[in-house]
């Protein structure tokens, strides 16, 4: 039986199966039918719903959410958002409803609730912002217009607002044959990894959910990382960042914005608001997917990984983590406990480029990154890492040496990517051809040169005013 | 007909929708949000995972042994004909002896929960022998193979135009399918009565093809099976012809196991088992004189019908009635190809063929323009339809209203062409990796249903004794307002304020022999069936009314929710009472046929649209070089809706027309295998626009006074469609775009969707053409 705050009361999920999604479940027993299910797959955002974490408001997909995930936390559904407003429509309802912002309906609730967690966010709503918070919900009918211009005019704070307290979540929830596991340390973490094998190792379950929603995969052991106070932290010395597996890349921005502008620009094209909430970098990592868009960004950056067993830590390169298609060098006893970026030098760039169909919540056909080390006018060291391209997000290494010459200009950078159909020999497949993706990460080098030592002012489309 | 002043929601009025507040508290009931019935079922399918393939055996055994299954069907079970076809015949719900596409039904399990069917589902053991399948346009063009007899329309001599013509041009272009992502997908429930009976809850377009389909396929009468449809949450044509199957495969499970069965199809098999727009190939010829006068054309168009005709015989009967858009064209032959291939079968989509013939006759009017060194505007303005002569479409029809020379200048003085061009030039001269183009796409778009029989509706008009008023009509609500501009009509006739007006579910049994709510054309057949009903009933009222006053009928007026007399009145709701205890009828039944049209499908002539609408718009679009990405950053649109029964609605239907054509142009892909399996269903792999897509500047303007010059509802005109094929102009801008990378010396060859991909590729081959080019110097 889970235990949370629902619409603002204390709800108990009963015999219902800890991995059963919250979606389906607010759907069925409570009877929440606001919540719709457009793709079961985070994509839609039809299922938006808010959790409060910290008294902050998060959007996150409900289809995504196993019931364990949210035992004691506290959600909020489209049929709540009233109680934020004295039983009265909040300010985005009235702008939605009245401007036009409803057509066929299905996917409004979902709509309400992401510019609902918006509302409550001390963010500045310029476009940018709106933008970014609507990535993760799509409209087929309106346009898009007049939704933008509700959240210009009524995404405003809704009264104070403590949150409701609530126990902590036990050790473990269970059901039937069922059980899911809730460590609260690291040491718990590493004896329940040893001890269960086959064990669905869950973090944000942003990937993992969807063999839940889709798959209908019913598993018999579930271990959550995100009350794993160890994984959970963010911390910084002179020479490195540090973050927990389990910190969501939410949590984890506003320290790479400081650290790596380009990453945190990056970070904010991974999947949604709702995705990014709940995902984390360790998880990103641990899937070890070709297509991970953080993953050549760490490799650039010579990010190690500390990986716990109940043996004890050991220190890796994530560069060398990843040994083939989805698979990595970590044990089936270990788990991942954080993951340490070094902090750029002064004489050093970071840059990170994304190629995708369409700009927001789309998965990459081509990521590049690229960190260079400048002395003396010259390229002294250049780390560049692709994703898309490989079997496993790689280095570029002759591509690299290409740019390690005695001058810097943009032939330098054209020289240097005739080596990329060395490096990598792509697949074709629904989001790009083989062709297309040699040929992008090829211009990404003429747009690093560009962008880093050339006088255009405008690089990106989407830039563009 | 009079519009309304004085009460709340009359015509004319920007009154909204009437759903919007239950849509925003999530109060608004779709399917799967009705209260389970007890024992209700959950449906899973069995696809076929091969694109053509005999069925040599099924074994269901296993699967109906699983826990909690109630039903396994099979082609074998079905108690009438497995044949749901809209238009021709034999196109089956579940697959008998072959399988023509890969996710074609072909058995289907009802259990007490989705999880146990779903479980079930793999029990079931099918052994296929795998045949050779065709998978492309082209393949099944050069093979001959087609879904029903191939059509084409033909005016004077094409082909001796072209020859007699002074310059002649050749060329080939293709644009792709695209799905229609309706948020809600694919649903019905059906709940078995007493006797043969069988209510459908369905989410379809066509409540009536869904009653036809089921009685069919159970072997029952029509007056069997009632549908009923309160709303849907998006459909986009991908609900007209496509919601068929769900209700029967529901109503025959329902039927085998006497209990309620509910089929949602999961977005996956919604994507993989039904439906999409269908993609073109075109092959033309044009032949023009030297200031770009159209002669003759031969357009030759491809489509990719499927594996079975569906709706294929109207979407390429109205592309080829399209493929002049707004351009006299003395000569043409313009034919279909409805190519059989081994995908699934392509349907209905907002437009409905119109926008795939207009991307043609704009790509040829595109390469006139090159041929001739002229700006496109110039070519466009010599072969616009006349009004008094070259006035006559390659069908016959007489183009009577014609108002698009008017738009176009407008728009373009509006937007400054010249200047904006001047800005685009100065800016692509100073970067090197960023381009902007810019483009103008006229519209002229043909309402009505182009098979005549389809163009008329009915509805249901009840006062009650206390003045509220239930309104009832064959249409159906799937987003666009269809629900509120009727009620508006109906609060008009009675001049009463909308909130009295309860409009209620469509079903089969209230109204019965409906048309689809299709073809832009909801308002204008409903709203005046409405219209027919309300003023019977008021009528009535006024007689009664006239009779307590002591006054002639002509002397009653309804106004302000009051009905007057002279200086004497009484309320609405009083004059209701007064009605029935008169023991006069306060229930009425409207009927309306579009007058004026007629067709042949034979000789494909006639003229099958009782008007046209005219918009224009205005893109400019920025492309990367390095990358191909691209954005639209602004957009102007003029669009004529006659005098809008909504301006609101028909605000939102123009926005969103537009985004959608433009996701089908840039970002939307289909993507199969080589083995015929599509490999982009779901969100994750399939991107339609989203918020930042939309063009930043986005100005869209409805023409003002201009009433519809023939006597439509309060002479509004449909919207729903016209207005996504002004998203052309984002395409065509994307070419201008990369033309102007060669200095337009290089046509581009970029087809439709203009993804990053693709424009990279067309932006190589003006780079190679260049490089040669210099090289040859």
């Amino acid at each position: 039986m889970v235990r949370l705050v629902l619409n603002g009361k204390l709800h108990d999920t009963g015999d219902a199966s800890p991995s059963m999604t919250l979606l389906e479940y607010v759907r069925e027993n409570p009877n929440l039918t606001g919540t719709k299910e457009g793709c079961a797959e985070g994509d839609c955002g039809a299922c938006t719903v808010v959790r409060v974490v910290n008294n902050k408001f998060e959007a996150v997909n409900s289809c995504l959410l196993q019931l364990g995930q949210v035992g004691s936390s506290e959600i909020i559904s489209v049929e709540g958002v009233k109680n934020f407003n004295g039983g009265e429509l909040s300010a985005i309802q009235n702008c939605l409803a009245e401007g036009g912002g409803t057509q066929c309906g299905f996917c409004t609730p979902g709509f309400v609730m992401a510019l609902f967690a918006l509302g409550q966010s001390p963010e500045e709503k310029d476009d940018p912002v709106i933008h970014d918070a609507l990535a993760g919900n799509l409209c087929r009918c309106t346009g898009y217009r007049p939704i933008v211009d509700a959240a210009r005019i009524g995404c405003i704070k809704n009264i104070s607002y403590e949150q409701r307290p609530i126990e902590s979540p036990p050790e473990k929830y269970q059901n039937d044959n069922q059980t899911f596991y809730i460590p609260k340390s690291l040491k718990k973490l590493v004896n329940l990894k040893g001890l269960i094998k086959g064990a669905m190792l869950l973090s944000g379950g942003t990937d993992l959910g969807l063999s839940i929603s889709k798959e209908r995969v019913v598993p018999e052991n579930v271990i959550y990382t995100g009350h794993v106070s160890e994984l959970r932290e963010i911390s910084e010395t002179k020479n490195e960042l540090i973050l927990g597996a389990a910190v969501t890349y939410t949590e984890a921005l506003d320290y790479i914005k400081k650290l790596y502008p380009s990453f945190e620009e990056l970070i904010r094209r991974i999947g949604s608001r709702q995705i990014r909430n709940l995902g984390t970098l360790g998880g990103n990592v641990g899937n070890a997917s070709p297509i991970g868009d953080s993953l050549p960004c760490l490799i650039s950056l010579d990010a190690s990984l500390t990986l716990a067993s109940s043996e004890g830590e050991r220190e890796v390169p994530i560069e060398s983590f990843f040994v083939g298609y989805r698979e990595t060098c970590l044990k089936e006893d270990e788990v991942i406990k954080n993951i340490k970026i070094p902090k750029l030098l002064n004489n050093q760039i970071f840059r990170t480029y994304k190629v995708s169909k369409r700009y927001d919540q789309d998965i990459s056909s081509v990521i590049g990154a690229y960190l260079l080390t400048i002395e003396n006018s010259r390229i002294s060291s250049a780390r560049v890492a692709y994703g898309g391209l490989a079997p496993k997000p790689s280095r570029a290494t002759k591509t690299e040496s290409g740019l390690e010459g005695n001058r810097i200009d943009e032939d330098l950078f054209i020289e240097a990517s005739k080596q990329i159909p060395i490096d990598f020999q792509p697949i074709s497949d629904h989001r790009a051809s083989a062709k297309y993706r040699t040929k992008v990460a090829t211009n990404l080098l003429i747009r690093l040169y560009r962008d880093l030592f050339g006088s255009e002012n405008e690089l990106e489309v989407v830039k563009v005013q | 007909m009079s519009a309304s002043e004085d009460i709340r929601g009359g015509v004319h009025k920007s009154a909204q929708h009437d759903s919007a507040f239950k849509h925003v508290v999530g109060g608004a009931v779709f399917i799967d949000d009705m209260p389970n019935l007890p024992e209700t079922q959950e449906v899973a399918l069995l696809l076929s995972p091969h694109a053509h393939a005999k069925i040599l055996n099924i074994d269901t055994s296993k699967a109906e042994a699983c826990s909690g299954v109630a039903a396994v069907i099979t082609a074998n079970c079905i108690p009438g004909l497995n044949d749901i076809a809209p238009v021709f015949s034999d196109e089956p719900v579940l697959a008998e002896d072959l399988v023509e596409y890969a996710g074609q039904p072909v058995a289907a399990i009802a259990a007490d929960n989705y999880d146990n069917a779903f479980a079930a589902i793999e029990k079931i053991k099918v052994i296929y022998e795998e045949l050779p399948s065709v998978l492309s346009i082209q393949d099944a063009w050069d093979k001959g193979q087609f879904t029903y007899e191939p059509p084409k329309i033909v005016s004077g001599d094409a082909e001796k135009a072209i020859k007699d013509s002074d310059l002649v041009v050749k060329g080939e272009i293709a644009c792709g399918g695209q799905d229609h992502f309706y948020l809600e997908s694919q649903i019905a429930l059906a709940i078995p009565g007493e006797g043969s009976d069988m209510l459908v809850y369905s989410s379809t377009q066509h409540p009536t093809e869904v009653q036809h389909g089921v009685s069919r396929v159970l072997g029952i009468n029509q007056n069997d099976v009632t549908v009923e449809v309160r709303r849907m949450g998006g459909a986009f044509g991908g609900k007209e012809s496509q919601s068929t199957i769900v209700g029967a495969i529901a109503a025959i499970l329902a039927d085998k196991c006497c209990k309620p069965v509910k089929l949602r199809l999961r977005r996956d098999d919604d994507m993989i088992a039904t439906g999409k727009r269908h993609d073109f190939l075109f092959k033309y010829q044009v032949g023009f004189n030297p200031i770009g006068k159209i002669e003759g054309a031969i357009i030759d168009m491809a489509a990719r019908s499927g594996n079975v005709a569906d709706l294929s015989a109207g979407v390429i009967g109205r592309a080829l009635c399209h493929g002049d858009n707004a351009y006299f064209i003395p000569h043409t032959l313009f034919r279909g190809w409805p190519c059989k291939t081994n995908t699934v079968s392509n349907t209905a989509f907002r437009g409905f063929g119109s926008p795939q013939g207009m991307l043609a006759i704009e790509t040829i009017i595109e390469h006139v323009a090159f041929e001739l060194k002229m700006p496109v505007e110039k070519i466009r303005s010599v072969n616009w339809y006349g009004t008094s002569d070259r006035n006559v479409t390659p069908y016959g029809q007489t183009v009577s209203d014609n108002i698009m020379p008017e738009i176009v200048d407008r728009l373009a003085l509006e937007v400054d062409l010249p200047r904006r061009r001047k800005a685009i030039d100065k800016y692509n001269a100073s970067h090197e990796t960023l381009k902007k183009g810019i483009a103008m796409m006229p519209v002229k778009f043909g309402i009505s249903f182009n098979a005549p029989a389809l163009n008329q509706a009915g509805a249901l008009v009840h006062v009650y004794t206390d003045g509220s008023v239930h309104l009832n009509h064959g249409g159906t609500e799937m987003g666009q307002g269809l629900y509120t501009k009727v009620a508006q009509v109906v609060s008009s006739v009675f001049q009463i304020d909308i909130d009295n007006v309860k409009i209620s579910s469509t079903r089969t049994d209230k109204v019965p022999n409906t048309a689809p709510t299709a073809a832009s054309a909801g308002s204008d057949l409903n709203g005046m069936a409405a219209y027919n009903a309300a003023e019977e009933i008021k009528g009535r009222m006024a007689q009664v009314a006239a009779d307590h006053f002591g006054v002639d009928s002509d002397g009653i007026e309804f106004r302000k929710n009051r009905v007057y007399a002279g200086n004497e009145n009484l309320s609405f709701s009083e004059v209701a009472e007064l009605t029935w205890s008169s023991r006069v009828s306060l229930s009425a039944t409207g009927y309306y046929q579009t007058p004026d049209i007629h067709w042949d499908t034979k000789t494909m002539t006639g003229s099958p649209f009782y008007y046209y609408t005219y918009g224009a718009s205005v893109s400019e679009v920025v492309i990367d070089t390095l990358t191909g990405e691209s954005r639209v950053l602004s957009t102007d649109i003029l669009q004529d809706v006659g005098s809008s029964l909504n301006p609101a609605i028909d605000l939102g239907q123009i926005e969103g027309a537009f985004v959608q054509g433009m996701g089908w142009l840039t970002s939307e892909e289909l993507v199969w295998d080589e083995r015929g399996r599509l490999l982009t269903h779901g969100p994750s792999t399939y991107k339609i626009p989203g918020s930042r897509d939309v063009p930043p500047k986005f100005k869209v303007h409805i023409l003002d006074d201009m009433p519809n010059k023939v006597p439509t509802i309060y002479r509004s005109k449909a919207v729903g469609e016209p207005p996504l094929m002004l998203a052309i102009s984002v395409w065509l801008a994307l070419r201008d775009a990369v033309a102007r990378v060669g200095d337009y010396r290089f046509r581009p060859e970029l087809n439709a969707p203009a993804t990053p991909e693709a424009i990279l590729l067309a932006l190589e081959k003006i780079q190679v053409e260049m490089g040669s080019h210099t090289l040859n110097k």
